[in-house]
């Protein structure tokens, strides 16, 4: 049984067992991840009746989206598994909306600052996992289907807008690729943007 | 009780019993912004999220406890970097999850005066925390002047900076001398060998104009400028400059304006007890004039040890326990991070 948690976009929380959904609990703010972390995992627990020492792993997004409420589903996720001594699972967060979906999707996010966070899909593979044709990757809100065009080869896509990533959707993929033996997501939040700061040039001159 | 604190560059991770410290482990970013001559929110956030959980497990492997131990606890609620404080109370919120333990979100200045609670092994003989007090916590993100009648009911802001905070300023001192990040040790360590007296640069805020409006407030902005134009002056003459000197004058300069309105507080509110807490409380010529001029007013001075004065977990806890021990109701599960938090809210 995972518990699972997103922070990417909105904030979600969910618990899930062989594939099915035992609760779902979620807020659309973005940005309120601090505020409502725990009292969602404790809805999602509490949803599922169980008990935090039912757990067997934590399923994280690890975006990409913006930094500041991404590291708050993190930081939590990795708390709550190193107190029980159960695996944190990171899953790239777009995946989970592309799970289940048939046909070549685009999944777009927010990435603050008029940029948007996106990913694209080809069909499914052989298991039904999502396979990414390109991103996830940043462009300016207002050029992401030109950027993920220039990288899909001519293959059409249906565009997916998504204020919220799922946590149940990442549970479920979180569980499949465990039991599959596929890797999981990366260890640390893709942040895709450095630091928006560069190292101090001379002093200026103060004095006339 | 355990207390997380993030609200900077340090993540700490203290464990206490009440008053006896158990643990008080702190890893900073400080090499990392290094690079940038200052702090970034942003890689302090970066940084606090890698290092939060290794902190965690070494505070209870030092405090030889496991998370069953564990009564109730803390974190960094505010004042201080929003996105910093966020990874924390993330963290603090999962943990408190996981475990079923009461959390409390804790001010973080209030916290620098909760440290002088602390027993160590080392200091057991260092007397206690006597109350009212005035508090001065000077450091790289905050400099402020408390007066505290009460820990948990009666904090209050007398004044603050208006814009740099004086560990800032010695950053950007040194900056301007060509010494390294951070500057508060290297500004030491260079002005040893110079004169105070040698350039009288500005004391900010403390014209008698300032006296109403600002009389416990401090502005280092000025102060800043005014050693920059100084350098320039000199080298535009082509002279060298005269680093130890300058280094010492200013240090002078920040050191003065911070003991003498802080004593300037212990008079007119008839308080003879004066605390140091922060990060730049490891300036030694702070530590210094602080002693001579309290000595001089009949003020009681209490530092406590550095390792407590610098940002940590420890001092969270401290004030968590007290909490605890006031019988307060653990924090409204949805508080968040407030980075403006006012010392009149110990508990968020
Ligand atoms: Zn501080």
């Amino acid at each position: 049984m995972l518990l699972a948690l997103d922070t990417s976009a909105g904030t979600s929380a969910a618990v899930v067992r062989d594939g099915r959904v035992l609760a779902r609990a979620e807020e659309a703010g973005t940005r309120s991840h601090a505020e409502v972390v725990g009292v969602l995992i404790a809805d999602a627990l509490a949803g599922a009746d169980v008990s935090p020492r039912d757990l067997d792993g934590v399923a994280v997004g690890m975006g990409p989206g913006p930094f500041t409420g991404l590291r708050v589903g993190i930081a939590a996720a990795r708390a709550v598994a190193g107190a029980l001594g159960i695996p944190v699972l990171p899953v790239v967060s777009p995946d989970a909306l592309a799970l289940g979906r048939a046909e070549p999707t685009l999944v777009v996010t927010d990435a603050r600052r008029r940029e948007s966070a996106w990913t694209l899909y080809d069909t499914p593979d052989a298991e039904g996992l999502p396979v990414r044709r390109a991103g996830p990757a940043h462009a300016p809100s207002d050029a992401v289907e030109e950027a993920a065009a220039a990288l899909a080869s001519g293959i059409r896509f249906t565009r997916l807008d998504a204020s919220l990533i799922p946590a149940d959707a990442l549970g479920l993929l979180a569980e499949r690729l465990l039991a599959l033996g596929r890797p999981l997501g990366p260890a640390e939040p893709l942040y895709l943007r450095a630091p928006d700061a560069s190292p101090p040039g001379a002093p200026k001159r103060v004095s006339a | 009780m355990l207390g997380i604190e993030t609200s900077c560059d340090e993540t700490g991770v203290g464990i206490v019993r009440g008053r006896d410290l158990l643990a008080n482990v702190i890893a900073s970013s400080m090499e990392e912004q290094a690079r940038f001559g200052g702090v970034v929110p942003e890689v302090a956030a970066r940084a606090h999220l890698e290092a939060l959980q290794p902190t965690l497990a070494a505070a209870l492997a030092e405090a030889g406890v496991g998370l069953a131990d564990l009564d109730a606890l803390a974190v960094t609620s505010g004042p201080g970097l929003a996105g910093a404080l966020m990874v924390g109370i993330g963290a603090a919120k999962g943990l408190a999850q996981a475990t079923g333990l009461p959390l409390y979100g804790v001010n973080h200045l209030v916290g620098h005066v909760g440290a002088d609670l602390l027993r160590t092994e080392t200091d057991a003989d260092r007397g206690e925390l006597e109350l009212p007090t005035i508090a001065l916590l000077v450091s790289g993100g905050h400099t402020s002047l408390l007066l505290v009648r009460d820990l948990l009911d009666d904090v209050e802001l007398l004044g603050e900076t208006i814009d740099d905070a004086a560990g800032e300023a010695f950053d950007k001192v040194a900056r301007l001398l060509g010494l390294p990040y951070p500057g508060g040790p290297e500004i030491d360590r260079a002005a040893a060998s110079g004169d105070p007296g040698a350039i009288r640069f500005p004391r900010g805020l403390t014209a008698p104009k300032d006296r109403d409006r600002h009389r416990y407030d401090f502005s280092f902005s000025g102060l800043k400028t005014a050693v920059a134009r100084w350098v320039e002056a000199a080298r535009d003459r082509g002279e060298e400059v005269a680093v130890p000197d300058v280094a010492a004058s200013f240090r002078e300069a920040v050191v003065d304006v911070l003991t003498a309105k802080a004593l300037d507080a212990c008079r007119e509110h008839g308080i003879p007890r004066l605390l140091l807490g922060g990060g730049v409380v490891a300036n030694r010529r702070l530590r210094e004039l602080a002693e001579t001029r309290a000595a001089d007013a009949g003020v009681a001075l209490r530092i406590p040890p550095l390792a407590l004065c610098t940002d940590n977990g420890a001092m969270i806890a401290a004030i968590g326990a007290q909490l605890v021990d006031a019988g307060r109701p653990p924090s409204d599960p949805r508080f968040g991070a407030d980075s403006t938090l006012p010392v009149t809210r110990v508990q968020a």
